[in-house]
Order: structure tokens, then C-alpha cells, then sequence
């Protein structure tokens, strides 16, 4: 399979990609790792006539903290998520996401800012960066500008980043002590993608109770979501079997469940719903409860 | 047979020496090749399932920079139909069978009609393939979309689109087997049937090299070189030549280098190599073809597509008394080259199975559909035969509440050694199911299981065990039988033997390896005859310019049919060679033996020739035996008096996720009679592939056709689930061996019985694993998780 033909720019500063992006328009796209842009490319389901190469910019990839905030840049790898020791220790979650995300060959190139400005409706980092409650710092020919993550994901593969904007950072808030994160997912046999995949924060007080909980869902709908439904049911309670059973049957509402191969929508719903409670039940013993 | 030497290689694990090559990169691979001046072919194929072509245009895309030529089918002319290679039409005298066909045209580049997504209506040749892929994007077709009809049970319905004007109702043939009067009885009589739709579903091959072609033709000589993906070369060039371009068989060359994997789908005869034939004779200029992925999945013969209504009759106390099948086959928009044979004749003649059955019928209604055509894949009938038995025995067993094991061993046909008449033609060549089922309950601890079960399922918890006591038929197989039966072709092998004056020795086979070893087990085989180092010894395949007329490999009949063509050879060679020997001893030929790589004097060590000896003297025969022609090759052409049929018992241990109906395999047993086994690790390999390919088929693979529009919607592995190496578990394999007496190696054939065993063992786990809500039965393959599940709720739903 053979891409259309297309100009390679590969720019060395942000500046640079950015007038780039500004001149060429509807014609270029940005290529960061290319685990999503070239297979289309391949299959001529996309045809730039320009492709914007990110990979030589200085200054994009790195994973640090600023205080208690985690900054990712837009350019690190899956594999430098995966693998962060800062990770591993301030926001596990975000670590355990990246390593279940394709294979070590995707995890060694894909990048996060690429993965979240793509926002494939089955990718698994959208769930777990809803329920951080991340925000985005997107860069273009007038500076720079926030956007929070709620704010983030406008429909099927569609973001809040401008045309003429670069995604260059992610910036990831401290969860308070007694707090725990899982991700799990149900993966498509074939593709490893998200037929569901939930991501479940909670912070848990002295005496167990639920403080603060944040659920993303990504797979079954157009886009991923809070489940605001199923927070509603976990905050301000002991989250035991029963409460974490009931809130999890909250999980589809709000997703726009789409059948396919995988399944009906009457079977992803009901994934939904199983992979809240699991999801749950583990950020419950990660937080230090039960 | 074989004499002694120091080290008997025959039974030991060589390691394969084709292996070196291959896992450093240094394969010769169709694709590889670089030929001067070579151009390069993108092909233009249908978006639709069923259209009418109204005009193509092709002159902008003649246009386009470095394009060479665009051709369609009417430029073809004087060029006929892909043939189809088996008329059921001229099975005559087998008792039970109807017989017809709808022998429907299959032009190379359609021109009137457009049957399934992905049929090829022209051809763009360029001077790089970025050119050609390009101006293909060029190439205007002015299409009238047509309904389509794409499901199996849909083909013949009243109003479903007519995909031949021959084939009314879209019905390729209507075929049957069996006694109908004698098993009709046996139901009326019997105290308990049972009977279970079962869908057999329609796979891809998924090779992992996808099919490629390069043709070059030499005006200087008027030569054509065909290099291409074939599991057999002359088959190739026989069809190409005499069928369909009508061009001497004696100035084409077919080449099949080496080849990464074919599982049947690289038996036929295609378009794509006809077109770049043709069109390579028509401009002069080598063109080359390699498959895309999307490509592949879209034009290679797929495999399966069965819809069965199965009936099973037992008495009380569990013997069965008879089996009545009636499958719908699919067999996609066309003929392929062996298709009608597939879903016939080798599937209902393995409706005994390793039982003794009272009464068997079978009836079989081939259709067209607006899908890619099916042909022979991993078993090719007969995986779909054994599905249907081993399901039937199961839920008959459940139906009578007896234990599954024990309803097998009831049945089984008792040991016998020469030969077994089924009610459904065939005669089994030698068998000891019961030896099989034993070896596997000592490696499987069965009684252990059901414990476990009991204990898993008072924690709610989903365990089950599958078994599969199989039967299959390969080493295909005795040329006048196929014949009655329709084939166009004899299913002989050739094997010659050529010995150079150095001692060495190098074979040509009609086998061809693409994977399966040879190169090495073959060797092998040599080697123990002629007591030289496997390093004297060269194995030649593929090439129709260097080898006598052979069918190639497939239906598991290498070693057994290929090896026995050489060994006939060897034979005569030592023949050959004691007259030489026994002349330069002064001796007499019938006092003469081979042993140790000598032609010596029975019994006298002393007296003999070493073999390179002899093979200096028949090249310079200085000294030689009067009347005897000089040289020390022989070529035999070895046609099977039968089938053989390799047998064994399989368990398969699940879990399923009750909340999810995720199958999750837990252990995987594989007891296999393969008869005698010339390189074990390598038929352990088989064993293995097979295993994965058929666990493949219970769980994850399926292609999978769009009702309305009749678009391919699994059209790469991004949705087309295949087995991976995380999702199986490490197997247990073990052998008995019953060799055969068909063939002197006493080989049976290994190839293919991995994937037609796992299939019904990991389906008959999964149901034992839901038993307990009273499931008996899961319709349709593969058991996605949401399958699984909704079986579940539907017989919660039930109690």
C-alpha cells in the first residue's frame, strides 16, 4: 500500500512548525509518531500534500514536576510513560495506561500529545486523562492558551486543538493522599483497541469514604466521556460491594453506545458497566480501602 | 527398507535447514526478485459486491507519468476462463450421489459483471509501483450497482439477486452420500435424536506472505518465466498454458521460490498471475504483482462458509444409529480451482468419523454469493466434517445424560489394521481410536477435572473441558478414484533421484515446501537409504524447468505421496547400483544388499563397493556391465492406492468470564496418530500451527460480509481477529503411531489434523464450561465473548 505523494517538512523549532501549519492550512497534518496518521496514509484514507514532522523539535518530549503538577510533553512516547520512574511513583495510572496500549513496537514511537489530539474513540489514554481531570496546553501563532480536559474532546475524533495549533503539553494535577487510579479494558481481539476501557480515580478519607471520584469511559461511544452518572453514585460514600455495584450501573449513560462486530449495544453497555465496577473496585484498594 | 547405518535419521529431530535462511533475512521471496527493465502492476477492482459494468475510461489514467499500458478484460482476447479443476458432473458410479454443476465463467478481468468486492477489472502497468497505485486511482469505471447477496442461507432465497445467468437460484450443484432409505429408518426407530444447527463460518487464510507474481517473457526466446506464490508449480503452468492463455506448455517456466505459507490458498490458479502472464507477452517487459494485506483478505480463496442442520439418532444405552447432515456450502462468486470438491467429496465422506454408525446420509447444495470464492483451506472439508460430528456426539451425549468420553469410546470402531469400509465411501487405512482416547486420559487427568469443575463451580466460577476424537483423510490420493469422482487431474507425485558422479546426490520432488520442511525430511529420508551425510544431499522444489510433472502440496500429502515417489526412486537406484557393484566384485546382482553406504555381498561386509564408487563408475564406465546404460538417476511417478487417515484425541480445558462471556484457554492436550514420523519436531510444529488455527476458528477468526451493501467489514487484521501467541497456551502433544500400510514409509500425513481437531474440542469445552445453565449447544462459530454471553442470559432467561 502506497500513500499518495506528499512534501516532508521537518521543522526544528516550534516557531517553525507553526508557520508551517499557518501557511499550508487544510493541506498539512502533523505527524508525531505515526502510529495512526501513516496506516491511513498507507490506505489513503488521509492525503496530505504536506506532512508537518514533530520529531525533530526540541523541547516537546520529557516527563517533570512543577510543583505538585506532573508536565508531560506533547512529544513523549508511550514507552517514556510506561516506563517513568516519576510516573510510576506520583501517577501510576497514567504509567499502567501507556504499557496496555498497543504493542512495544506502537508504545516505542506513538506520542501522547499525538494519541489525545488524534482522540481515536477506542484509544485508552482519553479515559484515564477525564478521570485525572488534566488540562492541555495547546501553542499557536498567538501564544499559548489552557484547555481543560472536560473541555477537550468535541465528538468522533474531534478536539478542542485549533488548526493552527500544536498540542505541546499535558499537565496532570495532583491527586490528594488516600487517592487510587486504575484502567482497565476489555480489548478488541484484533486490534488490542478499547471495545471499552475504564479508568476510575478515587480518593478515599480516614474513615473510607469517598471524597472525590472521577470516571472516564472511552471505547463505546464516538468519543470518550466522564461518567458523571456513576460519580454522583461513589462521592460522599463507603464505597463498599453494594455502593460500588450500583453506581457502576450508571456507566453507559451518556455514551453513545455504537454496535459493531464487537458487539451490540446492549452488550457494550453491559461492558460498560462491568468494567466501571472492576475499574472501581481496584482504585478502592489502590486508595487504601477495603 | 531402510538399511542400518551408523545414525538412523528417520524418527529424529533434525533441525530444519531451511531455517537459516529464513530467520536471517535471507529468503528468496517473489517479491524479492529484481529483474531489469521490470514494471510494475496495480490492479482495479470492484467497490461493489454486484455491479454491472457500463464503460470503463482509461485514458487518464494512460496518461499518468511512467504508466506503460491499462488493460481490461476486453483487450483479453483469445483469453478464456479460470478453470475449475473438479466436474461434479462426471462423478460416476459412487452409489448415493447426484451429481451437477453450474460450471459458471470466471474470466481473468471481468468485463460485464462485477461479482464481489474486490473483483479485478483492470490492470494499470507503470515503471514504479507508486506510478502504477497512482494512475489505478485513474482508471474511471462507470459502474451500475446491482443487489447483492452475500449470506449463505440467503443465496437461494426467492428474490436474491442472480449472480450467473447458469446458475439459477444461485445453486452451484446439488450433491449427496449415504444410504437415505437406511438412515430415514434408523431415526424412526431410534429412542432419542437430536439435532443442531451448525454454522461452520467462512476464514481467511492469512499467509503470512501475501500472494505475489512476476512474469517475464523473453521475445528472444519466446519464453515465459512465472515466478510466483504456487504450492504447485506445474498445476500453474498446466491451467495457465492449456486452459486459459493457450500458450505451449513447453516454453512456459514456473518458478515457486520460496514461500511464506500457504494453507491452500496458494493452490489456484488466479487472476492476477494470468493477467501479468498475459500482459507480459503483450508488452514484452517483465511486470511484477505483490498482494496488499486488504488485497489478500479480499482475493484469496477463503475457507469454510458451511450452514449444516445436523441430526444425530442413538439408542438409549448410547450407540448411534445414524447421522443425517444437510449443509448449505458457500462458495462465493465464482469457481476456484478446486472448489466444488471441498464441501463434497472431502467432507461428507468423513461423516463416519472414528464411530461405528448405523446409517449415514448426507446432502450438500453449493451457492453463489457476491463474496470472494472459497476453496481448499487447512483441511478443506474436512474440519468442517469432523465439526459437525464431534458436536453431534456431544450434545448426543448430553442429551442422553452420559458422560462425553464415554459416549466416544462406546462407539469407537474397534482397532483393525488393514482396512475399514465407512458407509460414506471411503476405506479407512489402518486405525486404533481407542489407544488414542487412552494415552490422552493418561496425560489428562480426567476424573481430576471434573472434581476441580465441581469445586470451580460452587465459586461461581466457569471451567469446562472439550474433547475431539478425530478422523481425517489426506495423502491425497489415488488418481482413478478422483477421477470417477470429477477431479481433471491425477494426484500422483513425482520424485527423481539424481546421483552426480561425486557421490552426491541431488532430488527433485513435485512437492512443494512452503513451510512445511522438506529440504529437511526429505534429506533425511535420503540419507537413511543411501547411508550419506544429509550435507551430500540437495533437495530441489518449485521449479517446473528443473522437475518432472508433480502435483504439489497440499491435503497433507508430501511426505507420504512425495516421499514415497522418492523412495520408489531409491529404489531403483540401489538396484541399479548392485548390477554395477556386483560387476566390479565379480559377484552375482542377486547376491548383493546395500548397507552402511556400500553395495555389499549379503552378509560379507568385506566384499564391497562404497557407494561413490558406483556413482564415479556409472558416469565413467570404464569397467561396467554389459547392456547396461551409464548414469545413476532414476525419476519415479507414485500414485497412492488410497487415502490415509491420520486420527487422535484432543482436550481442551476454558474458562469463561461469566460477567463478560470472555474464553480464556487454560490447557490444551493434542493426542495424534500420524502413523510413522519422519522428523518429529517438525510434525510437533504442524501440530502446533494447526492447533492455533483452529482454536482461531472456535474463538476469534471470522469474515464477516456486510447483508446489505456486501462490503467485506473484517478486510484486515485490525478486525479479522487472529491468534496471537498470548492468547494460546503451551500444548501437550504426544503420538501413537499405526502406520499405514498404504504407503511403505508407513507416513499418513501430519499437516492438516492440529486444525481439524481443536476447532470441536475448544467449542465442546466452552459448552461443558455453561452447562450448568443448561446449554447444550452454541449455533455459531467464533465464540466471540458476546456470544458466549448472550447464550448465557438466554438460558438464565429460559429456567
Amino acid at each position: 500500500m502506497y500513500p499518495a505523494a506528499f512534501e516532508y517538512h521537518a521543522p526544528t523549532s516550534v516557531r517553525d512548525a507553526l508557520g508551517l501549519l499557518g501557511r499550508l492550512g487544510d493541506d498539512a497534518k502533523l505527524l508525531a509518531g505515526g502510529h495512526s496518521l501513516i496506516p491511513m496514509m498507507k490506505l489513503r484514507l488521509a492525503q496530505p500534500k504536506h506532512v508537518i514532522d514533530l520529531r525533530k523539535v526540541p523541547g516537546l518530549t520529557g516527563i517533570k514536576e512543577d510543583g505538585g503538577t506532573i508536565v508531560i510533553g506533547g512529544m513523549t512516547t508511550h514507552w517514556q510513560m510506561e516506563s517513568s520512574p516519576v510516573l510510576k511513583s506520583k501517577c501510576p495510572i497514567l504509567a499502567e495506561t501507556a504499557a496496555m496500549i498497543g504493542d512495544p513496537a506502537v508504545r516505542n514511537l506513538g506520542t501522547i500529545g499525538g494519541s489525545l489530539a488524534h482522540a481515536d474513540p477506542a484509544a485508552d489514554q482519553p479515559a484515564t486523562v477525564l478521570a485525572l481531570g488534566v488540562e492541555f496546553v495547546c501553542e499557536g501563532p498567538k501564544g499559548r492558551r489552557t484547555v481543560k480536559v472536560d473541555d477537550w474532546f468535541k465528538g468522533l475524533m474531534s478536539t478542542a486543538v485549533g488548526e493552527d495549533e500544536i498540542l505541546v503539553e499535558m499537565r496532570v494535577p495532583a491527586w490528594p493522599a488516600g487517592s487510587g487510579g486504575a484502567y482497565l479494558k476489555f480489548p478488541h481481539p484484533a486490534s488490542r483497541f478499547a471495545v471499552v476501557g475504564v479508568a476510575a480515580m478515587v480518593t478515599l478519607d480516614k474513615e473510607g469514604k469517598c471524597t472525590k471520584a472521577s470516571v472516564g469511559i472511552t471505547g463505546a461511544g464516538t468519543k470518550a466521556i466522564r461518567a458523571k452518572g456513576v460519580e454522583a453514585g461513589l462521592v460522599g460514600k463507603k464505597l463498599d460491594v453494594a455502593t460500588i455495584e450500583a453506581a457502576a450501573q450508571k456507566a453507559a449513560e451518556g455514551v453513545d453506545v455504537q454496535a459493531d462486530l464487537q458487539g451490540s449495544v446492549e452488550y457494550k453497555s453491559h461492558l460498560c458497566r462491568v468494567f466501571a465496577k472492576r475499574a472501581i473496585t481496584e482504585a478502592v484498594k489502590r486508595a487504601g480501602g477495603k | 527398507m531402510a538399511p542400518a547405518t551408523a545414525e538412523r535419521l528417520f524418527g529424529k529431530s533434525i533441525k530444519r535447514r531451511e531455517d537459516p535462511r529464513f530467520i536471517t533475512g535471507r529468503g528468496s521471496y517473489v517479491d524479492d526478485l529484481k529483474i531489469p527493465g521490470m514494471t510494475y502492476a496495480a490492479f482495479v477492482r470492484s467497490p461493489h459486491a454486484h455491479a454491472r459494468i457500463r464503460r470503463i475510461d482509461t485514458a487518464a489514467a494512460k496518461a499518468h507519468p511512467g504508466v506503460v499500458a491499462v488493460f481490461t478484460g476486453s483487450d483479453m482476447k483469445g483469453v478464456n476462463s479460470l478453470p475449475c479443476g473438479w466436474d461434479l458432473r462426471k462423478a460416476k458410479n459412487v452409489p448415493g450421489v447426484v451429481q451437477d454443476l453450474a460450471m459458471v465463467p470466471h474470466m481473468p478481468l471481468t468485463s460485464d459483471v462485477a461479482r464481489h468486492v474486490g473483483d479485478p477489472v483492470a490492470v494499470v502497468i507503470a515503471d514504479s509501483q507508486e506510478a502504477a497505485t497512482d494512475a489505478a486511482e485513474k482508471v474511471r469505471v462507470d459502474w451500475e450497482p446491482l443487489p447483492s447477496v452475500t449470506a449463505t442461507e440467503k443465496a437461494s432465497a426467492s428474490g436474491a439477486a442472480t449472480i450467473h445467468a447458469d446458475a439459477p437460484g444461485n445453486v452451484a450443484f446439488k450433491w449427496a452420500l449415504g444410504d437415505a432409505a437406511a438412515t430415514d429408518a434408523a431415526f424412526k426407530n431410534a429412542a432419542v435424536t437430536v439435532k443442531k444447527r451448525i454454522v461452520n463460518q467462512r476464514l481467511v487464510a492469512n499467509a503470512m506472505e501475501p500472494r505475489a507474481c512476476v512474469a517475464r517473457f523473453d521475445p528472444a526466446t519466446g519464453e515465459l518465466t512465472l515466478w510466483v506464490t504456487s504450492q504447485n508449480p506445474h498445476v500453474h503452468r498446466l491451467l495457465m498454458c492449456a486452459f486459459v492463455l493457450g500458450i505451449p506448455e513447453h516454453k512456459v517456466r514456473v518458478i515457486a521460490p520460496d514461500v511464506g505459507g500457504g494453507f491452500g490458498s496458494k493452490i489456484f490458479l488466479y487472476n492476477e498471475e494470468v493477467v501479468c502472464s498475459w500482459a507480459s507477452r503483450q508488452l514484452q517487459r517483465p511486470i511484477r504483482w505483490t498482494a496488499s494485506r486488504r488485497e489478500a483478505y479480499q482475493t484469496d480463496a477463503h475457507g469454510r462458509d458451511h450452514v449444516t442442520e445436523g441430526e444425530l439418532a442413538l439408542s438409549r444405552d448410547g450407540k448411534i444409529l445414524g447421522l443425517r447432515v444437510k449443509t448449505v456450502a458457500n462458495l462465493g462468486a465464482y469457481l476456484s480451482t478446486f472448489a466444488p470438491a471441498v464441501p463434497t467429496f472431502l467432507y461428507g465422506t468423513l461423516l463416519n468419523g472414528v464411530y461405528t454408525i448405523g446409517a449415514i446420509h448426507v446432502e450438500v447444495t453449493g451457492v453463489f454469493t457476491n463474496t470472494t470464492a472459497v476453496d481448499a483451506y487447512r483441511g478443506a472439508g474436512r474440519p468442517e466434517a469432523c465439526y459437525v460430528v464431534e458436536r453431534m456426539v456431544d450434545a448426543g451425549a448430553r442429551a442422553l445424560n452420559m458422560d462425553v468420553a464415554d459416549l466416544r469410546r462406546k462407539n469407537f470402531i474397534p482397532k483393525f489394521a488393514g482396512a475399514f469400509q465407512t458407509l460414506v465411501a471411503v476405506t479407512y487405512d489402518s486405525g486404533n481410536y481407542a489407544a488414542a482416547l487412552d494415552k490422552l486420559l493418561q496425560i489428562f487427568d480426567y476424573k481430576k477435572f471434573r472434581t476441580e469443575q465441581a469445586e470451580a463451580r460452587k465459586q461461581g466460577k466457569l471451567l469446562g473441558v472439550g474433547f475431539s476424537t478425530y478422523i481425517e483423510a489426506c495423502s491425497i490420493a489415488p488418481s482413478k478414484v478422483v477421477g470417477a469422482l470429477g477431479a481433471g487431474a491425477g494426484l500422483y507425485e513425482s520424485g527423481k533421484v539424481r546421483v552426480h558422479p561425486t557421490g552426491m546426490v541431488t532430488v527433485y520432488t513435485g512437492s512443494h515446501s512452503h513451510g512445511q520442511g522438506h529440504e529437511t525430511t526429505f534429506a533425511q529420508l535420503v540419507a537413511d537409504n543411501l547411508g550419506i551425510p544429509m550435507e551430500q544431499i540437495e533437495i530441489v522444489h518449485g521449479d517446473t524447468g528443473a522437475i518432472p510433472f508433480g502435483m504439489g502440496t497440499y491435503g497433507s500429502r508430501s511426505a507420504s505421496v512425495g516421499g514415497t515417489a522418492i523412495q520408489m526412486s531409491l529404489d531403483k537406484i540401489k538396484e541399479k547400483g548392485k548390477r554395477i557393484a556386483a560387476h566390479l566384485l565379480e559377484a552375482s546382482p542377486k547376491d548383493m544388499e546395500y548397507a552402511n553406504g556400500q553395495f555389499q555381498v549379503k552378509g560379507v561386509p568385506s566384499k564391497a563397493v562404497p557407494f561413490g564408487a558406483v556413482a564415479l563408475t556409472a558416469y565413467i564406465p570404464h569397467n561396467y556391465p554389459e547392456g547396461l546404460e551409464p548414469g545413476l538417476e532414476e525419476t519415479s511417478f507414485y500414485d497412492p492406492s488410497n487415502f490415509c487417515f491420520p486420527f487422535g484425541a484432543h482436550a481442551c480445558v476454558v474458562e469463561v468470564d461469566a460477567d463478560t462471556g470472555k474464553v480464556k484457554l487454560l490447557r490444551y492436550v493434542a493426542v495424534d496418530d500420524v502413523g510413522n514420523v519422519i522428523n518429529p519436531m517438525i510434525v510437533d510444529g504442524m501440530v502446533h500451527g494447526g492447533i492455533a488455527q483452529g482454536v482461531g476458528q472456535a474463538l476469534w477468526e471470522g469474515a464477516v460480509y456486510d447483508g446489505e451493501s456486501g462490503q467485506l467489514m473484517t478486510g484486515s487484521m485490525m478486525d479479522y481477529a487472529m491468534p496471537k501467541a498470548d492468547m494460546l497456551p503451551n500444548y501437550e502433544t504426544d503420538r501413537t503411531v499405526t502406520p499405514t500400510p498404504v504407503n511403505p514409509l508407513g507416513v499418513k500425513g501430519a499437516g492438516e489434523t492440529g486444525t481439524i481437531a481443536a476447532t470441536p474440542a475448544v467449542v465442546n469445552a466452552v459448552v461443558d464450561a455453561l452447562a450448568p445453565f443448561g446449554v447444550d449447544h452454541i449455533e455459531t462459530m467464533p465464540l466471540t465473548a458476546e456470544r458466549v454471553w448472550k447464550t448465557i442470559q438466554a438460558a438464565k432467561a429460559r429456567r
